[in-house]
Formats: C-alpha cells, sequence, structure tokens
C-alpha cells in the first residue's frame, strides 16, 4: 500500500474522501426534503377529497421517496463522523463552535424524522388517518430543519461569526450562539439550498409524472401529481435564482476572491462585463468569448459601473493580511461550476414557466414536447446541486474556515495509507449502492400503483419489509 | 494546556454524564436491534419468518441509530479533543463500523423491493454482518477507551491498528456481540409471535450461559485492573455484581417464560456493563497506555463554558419531547408480529 501511494499526500486523499462523500451524500439529500414535503402535500389532497387518484399519486411517489431516503440515511451516518476521521485538527479547532448545530441537529431533526417516518411507513390501519398525514409532515419539518443547522455549520465555515480565538489553546471559541445562528451567509444559503432542494423534489415529481403521462398511463393519477410539480417547480425556481443572487453580492463582500475567480478576472476592473462562456485557457488570454457588458458589475454589485476586484490584487491584500502563500482556488473549476448552476436554474425556470402557461391553457397532459422535456429536466437540479457545493466549497480554498485555518492545517495526522483505505472502500460501497438504488428507481418508477380494495385501504399491511 | 490537573467543572461532568447516557441509550436501544439481526439467519425457517423479524425493529431501528448520531455530535461540541482524538484513532475500526450501519441500513428498506430468493438472500446476509461488526466492534472500543490507547500528549496517536486488538479488548467485544444477541433474543420474546417467538426462546436459553461467562469475565477483568481508587463506581463493586446477578437469572426467566422480565434483565446487565465502563474511565475521557500523564481528561478536552450551556439549555429544552414521542411509537407499535398465514393467536405482551 504504501509504495502505492508514493508522493500521495494525507491531505489529497482526505479532501477526495470528503469531496466524494459529501457530494454523494448530498445527491440524496435534496431528494429527500423535497419529495417528503411533496408527498405531504399530496397526502393531504388525499385525506382531503377521498379521490383514489391522489392517494394512488402519493402512495407511488411514497414508495420513490422511501428507496432514497434510505440512501440519504446511511451516507448521513459517515458524514457525522468522518470530521474526527479525517480532519481532526479542525475538529480541535472548531468544535466548540460548530460541533453544537451538529448536536442540535441530531436531537432537534434526526430524531423527529426517523421516529415519524417510522410511524409513515408502518403506522396506515394503526395510527387515524390525520395522524399519518401528521407524520409525513412531521418527518418533512425534521428534514427542513436538519438542513438548518447543518447549513449554520457550514456557513460559519464560509464566514466566521460570533467567536473569539482562545489565546491558549488557539481554539475558536463561541461568544454568540444567536450570531452564529443568525449569520448573513448562513440566511441566504439556507434559502438557496431549500430551495433548491424543492426544486429537486418538484422538477423529479413533475419528470416522472410526464412519462408516464406521455405513455398514458394512470392519466387521472400523474395529471394531478404534474400539476403540482409544475406549481412547486416555478415558485422554487424563482426563489433559488433569487437568493442565488443575493449570495453572489454578499460574496463580493464577504469571500471577493470566489467572486473573481467565478469569472476569472485578474485585473480590478469597473462595468465589468460578464462572460457566458469561453474557448481556449482561463489565463486572460481566450481564444473565444462571449460577453455581456456591464453583467459582472450588476451581478456582483448592483450598480451599472460597480468596480469589482481582480485576482491579482485579491492575491496580493491576502498576502498582506496571511503571510505568504496562494489564495487563489482552483479558476477553471469555479468558471465553469458557477455557469453550469447558473444555466441549469435558467432553464427550470423555464420549465416551470411554460409548464404554468401550458397548463393555464389545459395543455400540459397533451404536449408531448413538453412532456419529453420535463422527464429530461429531472437530471438538472441534481447536476446544479453537485456543482454549486464544489463551487461554494472549493471557492473557499486555501481556507477550511475563512482567514481562520487553512484545509492544509486541518487534516488528521494519519497514514495516508488509512485515509486511501476508506477512500476506496466508501467510493467502492457507494459506486454499488448508486448503481442499486438507480435501478431499483427505475424499475420502480415504471409501475404505476394498483388501486386499493376497500378492506386494503382500512387494514394494517401484514408485513412491510 | 494539557498538564490539566484541575478537577473538572460542574458543567464538564454534566456533560460527561449526558454523553454517557446518550450512550447508554444508544447500547439499550440499538443493542436489541444488532441482536435482532444477527439472530435473522438462525431464528427462521423460511421468508415470511425473517420478514417477521425484521418487521419486530422496522419502525424503530432508525430511531435507535440517531441515538449514536447525537452522542457523535453531542462529544464533537462538548469535547472536541475527545471527538478528534478517538475517530481519528480508531480509524479503521471505525470504518468498518461505518460501512456495516451502511450496508445494514440500505438492506432493511430494499430487501423487500423485489421478489427474488438471490435478492433477499443477499440482504439477510448484508444484516447479519451488518449487525454482528458492530456489536463486536464497540465493546473493543470501549474496552480500549478504559484500558489505554498508545496516546502522548495532547491526544496525539502513536500506535497502529494492531495496539487496539488486545486481549481484554477482544473479550469486550466478545462480551458485548453474545450480551446484544441475548439482548435481541429476549426482544424477540417479548415482540414476535410463534415460531420466531419459540425459536428465539430456545436460542436465548442456550446463550445465557455463554454470555454469562463472557461478561463476569470482562466485567472481573475490568474491576481487577482498575488501577487507583478515584475509580468510583468499581467501589463497592454493587453495579457490576449487580449485573452478574441479573445475567444468572436471565436463562432462569427465559425458561420460565417471564419474557418482560427476561428483557428488563438483559437491558438492566447492557446499561450497568456500559455504566461500569463509563465511571472506570472518569475522570478521563481516554486512557493513555504510554503513560498515566498522558491521559486525556475531560478538563483537558472539554469546550468552553459557554457553548456548554446553551448545550444545556437546549438538551433540557428539547429531550422531554425527544423520550415522548420515541416513547409513544413503541406504544404504537406494542402488538407482537406474526405470520399473516397464522391463525391470529391471543397475544399477552
Ligand atoms: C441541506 C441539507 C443537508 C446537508 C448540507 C447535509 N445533510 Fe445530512 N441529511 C440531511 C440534510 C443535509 C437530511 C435531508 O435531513 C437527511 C437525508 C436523509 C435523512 O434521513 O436526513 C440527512 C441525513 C443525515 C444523517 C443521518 C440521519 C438519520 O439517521 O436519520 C446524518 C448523520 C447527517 N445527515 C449528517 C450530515 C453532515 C455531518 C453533513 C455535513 C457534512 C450533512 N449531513 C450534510
Ligand atoms: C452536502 C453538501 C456539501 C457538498 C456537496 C460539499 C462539497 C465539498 C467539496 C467538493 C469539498 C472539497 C473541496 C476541495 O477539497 O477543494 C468540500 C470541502 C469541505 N467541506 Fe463541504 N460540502 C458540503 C457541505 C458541507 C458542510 C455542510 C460542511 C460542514 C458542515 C462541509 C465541510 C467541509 C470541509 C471541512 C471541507 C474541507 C475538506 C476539503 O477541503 O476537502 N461541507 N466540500
Ligand atoms: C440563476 C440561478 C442561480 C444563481 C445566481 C446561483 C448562485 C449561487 C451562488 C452565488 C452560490 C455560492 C454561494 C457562496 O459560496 O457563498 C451558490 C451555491 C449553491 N447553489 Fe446556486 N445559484 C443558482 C441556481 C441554482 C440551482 C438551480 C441549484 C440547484 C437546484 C443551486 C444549488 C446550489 C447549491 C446546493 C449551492 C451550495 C450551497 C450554498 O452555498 O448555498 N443553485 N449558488
Amino acid at each position: 500500500m504504501s509504495a502505492l501511494l508514493a508522493g500521495i499526500s494525507t491531505l489529497t486523499l482526505a479532501r477526495w474522501q470528503f469531496a466524494v462523500t459529501t457530494v454523494f451524500h448530498f445527491l440524496f439529500v435534496p431528494l429527500t426534503i423535497g419529495l417528503s414535503l411533496l408527498v405531504a402535500i399530496l397526502q393531504t389532497a388525499a385525506y382531503r377529497t377521498g379521490d383514489g387518484a391522489w392517494e394512488r399519486a402519493t402512495r407511488f411517489f411514497g414508495k420513490l421517496f422511501l428507496v432514497n431516503f434510505a440512501i440519504g440515511v446511511v451516507t448521513g451516518i459517515v458524514q457525522e463522523f468522518q470530521f474526527g476521521m479525517d480532519w481532526s485538527r479542525y475538529s480541535v479547532f472548531v468544535g466548540n463552535i460548530f460541533g453544537a448545530p451538529l448536536a442540535i441537529e441530531g436531537l432537534l431533526a434526526f430524531f423527529m424524522e426517523s421516529t415519524f417516518l417510522g410511524v409513515w411507513i408502518f403506522g396506515r390501519g394503526r395510527v387515524s388517518p390525520r395522524v399519518h398525514v401528521l407524520s409525513i409532515w412531521l418527518a418533512s419539518l425534521g428534514t427542513i430543519l436538519s438542513a438548518a443547522f447543518i447549513v449554520a455549520a457550514n456557513a460559519w465555515m464560509q464566514h466566521p461569526v460570533g467567536y473569539t480565538i482562545d489565546p491558549h489553546t488557539h481554539q475558536a471559541v463561541m461568544t454568540n450562539f444567536w450570531a452564529v445562528m443568525t449569520n448573513s451567509t448562513f440566511v441566504l444559503e439556507y434559502g438557496h439550498v431549500l430551495f433548491a432542494a424543492f426544486l429537486t423534489g418538484a422538477a423529479f415529481l413533475l419528470g416522472v409524472a410526464a412519462w408516464h403521462l406521455r405513455r398514458g398511463h394512470d392519466t387521472a393519477a400523474f395529471a394531478k401529481a404534474a400539476r403540482v410539480g409544475v406549481v412547486v417547480v416555478l415558485i422554487a425556481a424563482v426563489g433559488t435564482i433569487f437568493l442565488g443572487d443575493s449570495q453572489g453580492k454578499q460574496m463580493e463582500t464577504q469571500q471577493p476572491m470566489k467572486m473573481a475567480a467565478a469569472e476569472a478576472l485578474y485585473d480590478t476592473t469597473s462595468a465589468a462585463s460578464f462572460s457566458l462562456l469561453t474557448i481556449g485557457n482561463l489565463s486572460g488570454n481566450p481564444i473565444f468569448q462571449v460577453r455581456v457588458p456591464h453583467i459582472l458589475s450588476v451581478l456582483a454589485t448592483n450598480t451599472w459601473d460597480g468596480k469589482v476586484e481582480g485576482i491579482h490584487q485579491l492575491q496580493a491584500q491576502a498576502t498582506k493580511t496571511y503571510g505568504a502563500g496562494s489564495y487563489v482556488p482552483v479558476i477553471w473549476l469555479l468558471y465553469w461550476t458557477f455557469r453550469i448552476m447558473v444555466g441549469l436554474g435558467i432553464l427550470l425556470l423555464a420549465l416551470g414557466a411554460i409548464g404554468i402557461w401550458l397548463m393555464r391553457r389545459r395543455r400540459l397532459e397533451q404536449s408531448p414536447r413538453f412532456l419529453r422535456f420535463a422527464a429530461w429536466m429531472i437530471l438538472a437540479p441534481f447536476i446544479a446541486n453537485s456543482v454549486g457545493w464544489i463551487f461554494t466549497e472549493v471557492g473557499r480554498q486555501p481556507w477550511v474556515v475563512y482567514g481562520l485555518l487553512k484545509t492544509s492545517n486541518a487534516v488528521s495526522v494519519i497514514s495516508p495509507g488509512y485515509v486511501a483505505t476508506s477512500l476506496i472502500g466508501f467510493t467502492a460501497i457507494y459506486t454499488v449502492l448508486a448503481i442499486i438504488e438507480i435501478a431499483l428507481m427505475i424499475r420502480l418508477a415504471r409501475v404505476p400503483e394498483a388501486p386499493l380494495s376497500p378492506a386494503e385501504a382500512e387494514s394494517a399491511p401484514e408485513l412491510v419489509y | 494546556m494539557f498538564a490539566v490537573t484541575a478537577s473538572p467543572s460542574g458543567l464538564e461532568q454534566l456533560w460527561f454524564a449526558l454523553i454517557g447516557v446518550l450512550w447508554l441509550g444508544y447500547f439499550f436501544l440499538e443493542g436489541f436491534d444488532f441482536g435482532v439481526g444477527v439472530l435473522l439467519p438462525f431464528v427462521t425457517r423460511d421468508d415470511v419468518d425473517r420478514r417477521v423479524v425484521i418487521n419486530s425493529i422496522g419502525p424503530v431501528w432508525d430511531g435507535n441509530e440517531v441515538w449514536l448520531l447525537v452522542a457523535g455530535g453531542a462529544t464533537f461540541a462538548a469535547f472536541p479533543l475527545w471527538y478528534a482524538t478517538v475517530f481519528s484513532g480508531f480509524y479503521l475500526a471505525l470504518f468498518v463500523v461505518l460501512a456495516a450501519l451502511i450496508v445494514r441500513g440500505i438492506a432493511f428498506e430494499f430487501r423487500h423491493r423485489r421478489d427474488d430468493a438471490r435478492w433477499r438472500r443477499a440482504w439477510d446476509r448484508a444484516i447479519f454482518w451488518g449487525s454482528a461488526l458492530p456489536a463486536l466492534l464497540w465493546g473493543v472500543a470501549f474496552a480500549d477507551f478504559v484500558h489505554g490507547v498508545p496516546i502522548v500528549a495532547g491526544g496525539a496517536w502513536t500506535g497502529t491498528f494492531f495496539d487496539l486488538v488486545k486481549p481484554y479488548a477482544l473479550l469486550g467485544g466478545l462480551a458485548t456481540l453474545s450480551l446484544f444477541t441475548l439482548h435481541g433474543a429476549t426482544y424477540l420474546g417479548l415482540k414476535a409471535e410463534d415460531p420466531v417467538r419459540e425459536n428465539a426462546r430456545a436460542l436465548g436459553q442456550r446463550l445465557a450461559p455463554v454470555t454469562f461467562v463472557l461478561v463476569t469475565a470482562f466485567l472481573g477483568w475490568t474491576y481487577l485492573s482498575a488501577h487507583a481508587w478515584h475509580h468510583v463506581g468499581l467501589v463497592p463493586p454493587l453495579l457490576p455484581i449487580l449485573a452478574v446477578g441479573a445475567l444468572a437469572a436471565v436463562g432462569w426467566l427465559i425458561g420460565e417464560r417471564m419474557e418482560g422480565w427476561a428483557f428488563v434483565a438483559t437491558a438492566f446487565v447492557v446499561l450497568a456493563l456500559f455504566t461500569t465502563l463509563l465511571l472506570d474511565l472518569y475522570p478521563n475521557v481516554l486512557v493513555s497506555s504510554v503513560r498515566t500523564s498522558y491521559d486525556l481528561s475531560i478538563v483537558a478536552s472539554a469546550s468552553h463554558p459557554y457553548t456548554l450551556k446553551v448545550m444545556s439549555w437546549v438538551a433540557l429544552i428539547f429531550t422531554p419531547f425527544v423520550l415522548a414521542y420515541q416513547g409513544w411509537t413503541y406504544w404504537v407499535f406494542k402488538k407482537r408480529v406474526g405470520r399473516p398465514d397464522r391463525v391470529e393467536q391471543p397475544t399477552e405482551a
């Protein structure tokens, strides 16, 4: 093992390990957050109207939700412990502050979602229909709460507030919990992530329903699901974009280097233009570029001629403040991840807008081209979520806690062989799981629900598993 | 920073106790989940039996696992140095535990999704190993906390993986594996209908003496080697003695078909065993096998009082709700799980 690893540091391996496990966790998390809310809405409609079509839609999407939920849970367990495993110096440094939201998340959110989901899965016929509906709402609330605490922890790493540095232990020490939980970075990031999650769930609902509508399966149930999907896609896309735009402006004051790198802007410029795409390298001398005048200034500062700082100037400032070293993240990665996310956001907005327009004209179910587009757009939010996080996290480098702790000083002092073992092990397990899960999802998603007989609807299912 | 000799403050003691309670809750609850998973191949004849076994923990296993997550999170927040040292030091062991928990959790959710014998057999195997390995390794880890691991100043780790597998730690692992399995058997006695209930009873009776030997040996070794008198919980050795007494009664209680009491007894042994270990550990959180002055103490690893205060308020306000609704689910699902193809039997539990 050690011969193979010659030259690969614990740091590099730990970064890959973290990136793989977190991106994988977050493939499933947004769908869990989004679908739990949507299934709750579907079930509430079924409960209120007693309409079998709503009921079938609830069962159909509920089943897909559960398959997805399971993977979200088990990959989360790794997240909870890998800070200690791979990032022990980080853990010691931030534990006073970062640990608190993590613990509170468990107590407030994870207990709630796991317990009420248990009631929801096994409870039909054992608890009253009202309590059954309530249990999915509570599970959904649990997922929303859990996102709040973990994003608060992450926002603190992006923009530390409410702390001092202990002069003896050199740990960050919390001085104001309220400040941590009302961090301006947190408020926008939470909103953006949450809307993105609802968008993920809604695009999934709409896309799967569209697939069935094109084939004429159970049109009563899937038309209802598709309509809910369209409305939520539109609302969530608007919310995601609006908050993302505000994040961009805040980033210009809090992490200007990230913004400069996202645009590959080397020198400070007023009335800066925005490049839609670039061919050639991003070192400042592109072969071909499409630029829109003034837009970068507007994005970053909200003014037509605002000044946007460039990479060279920011690097010079940073060496003055923090000492020698490179403070420039991987530019091409930031440039492209940002454009992919924003591009997909605009496509999703179009999906919602066209959907609403068709719905108002009562042509939603009969528009094969729209339905095919909707089915393909299932993928968009998953890609946007992943590149969004990669953008946020890579853009913060070389810092792990912005301005306070560098990633290279955060890693555990352990042999690279250990980290390689877990990197290979988790990647292998996750790959197998992903294949099984996707195959299972596709299998289940292709078969519409059969209606329940009256006796089945009343009774508790005998063996659920 | 690390040569602290001060004794822990009230807040620090409180958080050591609370984290202890979280681990106890975890082992009490997930203990029987693990046991049920280990017993899965041994108390069942066909697929329907296996579904009965899995359904007996179906609605609750995930909630039980959250106790572990909260224990981990609370350790991170209240004792960052403990969290950092333990999880980077026990790296490979923790990796195995995490991998096992992943595969096991997925198995519960996926096995019934396809009606295919090979598919189900594969997931059944995953449930067995995914339960047995953590049941063994948690015992090894807790034994190591108490008997020491190669750490030097500031919790820096100097050893290798093999420093963790010593005779005492292995005995600890076997003790928890057999104890959790027995705990699972008494749980099934309470929650399942025949034939699973009867099979679990027969198996429990055979397992009880083995567990008795292993746990008694482990507790005895712990007691005899507790090297200083300040290990309050061990002087007088009240808890270990009560634990051994309760364990001796388990076989008999199972034989007499006093299923409720048998479960209470195994639960008590689980709690007493881990309480003994935690009291032995106090006032440290991790013992150094290199030199006593390197022991990682509560004081050296604790967070600042402000963090502990915030967390205390949160815990005080929200824990009652959590306990109330978790308790409520056990009540909702109190009915025994049985085969749908059998005539409904009158149930006593
Ligand atoms: C924006 C939302 C979000 C983000 C950024 C993360 N998670 Fe997550 N996590 C969830 C949202 C979520 C969730 C929606 O609440 C899940 C998915 C499935 C579930 O049960 O809850 C979950 C599950 C989940 C679980 C299992 C809970 C259970 O057993 O019920 C743990 C331990 C974590 N997460 C921990 C983490 C950590 C330490 C993260 C940071 C690196 C992280 N999550 C990122
Ligand atoms: C679930 C959504 C998240 C995704 C997809 C994600 C993604 C990533 C990626 C890709 C990196 C690697 C950056 C690099 O090495 O250049 C990274 C780093 C890191 N992230 Fe996140 N992150 C997420 C959430 C979080 C959260 C919520 C936290 C903390 C609560 C966090 C803590 C860290 C830490 C400590 C690192 C440093 C390790 C490293 O540089 O690899 N991340 N993340
Ligand atoms: C035009 C639309 C969008 C804009 C302007 C936008 C803007 C941003 C910005 C500026 C950030 C970085 C924040 C920071 O590092 O401080 C970000 C992050 C992120 N974006 Fe977007 N975004 C858009 C669309 C989307 C869409 C459609 C999704 C997913 C469905 C998405 C998911 C994410 C995620 C998960 C993150 C990482 C978490 C965070 O920092 O908030 N974004 N976005």
